[in-house]
């Protein structure tokens, strides 16, 4: 039960956040800059080391905003570089994050098969 | 002479879009700051609570944390997707901004929506294109990011 709330703080806080740079900047910030932006700062702050003391503490509210998207990334890139050199630099963020991309298109087609855009 | 009407008319064709754009500046109403970001941090908190809540469960099969965690993607991934088909994901986006944006629903949702509205387009340049025109952008920076970082940590380490 405190894992669910830690999740809920930490990843209510991650989305206020996102809102907060959407609403106060003067240029208009689209979903997609903001999903970008997201996915940018979480996989340079996972390279320094401070994304996962945010995991430790608010479990799926770390890892399931967009951001735990770029630290999954850039935590693949390392542990590519520490296990296959250059090869495992480049490669190692599309392999721990594979499952999920693959995910996302495959149930992503699936439901744009199936389902037709409303009114 | 014609040279310098059509100036003229140029000019104030220009000042007149000036000013247009300065109405539009003052007359644009200010976003509710305060209960956008409240509603963000409600919604964007609720899915992530949601998703920890699948993953005590998960976790109760006796699967270790790093595939429970994949699995509680896949599955928000799943429940993203399905509501945007439903419409429903689309309403909750209305209200809260950043909170559906975010999550990773909230990128399920981008693919299926654009998927969805360019379907009459066909299969090939409707479905299969349009599905990244958000989350292609998504893919291409967080993949350089990973790069950048992998390399740099390569030579650095």
């Amino acid at each position: 039960m405190v894992k669910i709330l830690m999740a809920f703080l930490i990843g209510g806080l991650i989305c206020l956040l996102g809102q907060l740079i959407m609403d106060l900047t003067p240029f208009s910030v689209t979903p997609t800059h903001i999903l970008v932006a997201v996915v940018i700062g979480g996989a340079f702050v996972s390279a320094f080391g401070w994304y996962q003391p945010l995991i430790d503490i608010g479990g799926a509210g770390a890892t399931i905003p967009l951001s735990g998207f770029g630290h999954s990334l850039a935590q693949g890139a390392i542990s590519g570089a520490e296990k296959n050199g250059l090869l495992g630099a480049i490669g190692g963020g599309m392999e721990a994050t594979a499952v999920g991309v693959v995910g996302a298109v495959v149930l992503g087609y699936l439901m744009a098969l199936i389902f037709n855009p409303q009114g | 002479m014609a040279d310098l009407k059509k100036e003229i008319e140029d000019s104030l064709q220009q000042y007149k879009e000036a000013e247009y754009q300065e109405l539009i500046q003052q007359l644009r109403p200010k976003p509710p700051v305060v209960k956008n970001a409240l509603a963000a941090f409600a919604v964007g908190g609720f899915i992530c609570a949601f998703a920890q809540a699948i993953n005590n469960v998960i976790i109760q099969t006796g699967l270790p944390q790093k595939e429970a965690g994949t699995v509680v993607v896949i599955i928000m991934i799943f429940l993203g997707a399905l509501l945007t088909g439903l419409g429903v994901y689309d309403n909750i986006g209305k209200f809260s901004g950043a909170g559906s944006i975010i999550p990773i629903t909230g990128f399920a949702n981008a693919i299926v929506s654009s998927a969805m509205e360019w379907k009459r387009e066909g299969y090939l340049f409707g479905v299969a294109a349009k599905m990244f025109t958000i989350a292609g952008p998504v893919l291409v920076y967080g993949i350089l990011s990973s790069v950048v970082i992998g390399i740099v940590y390569y030579f650095l380490k």
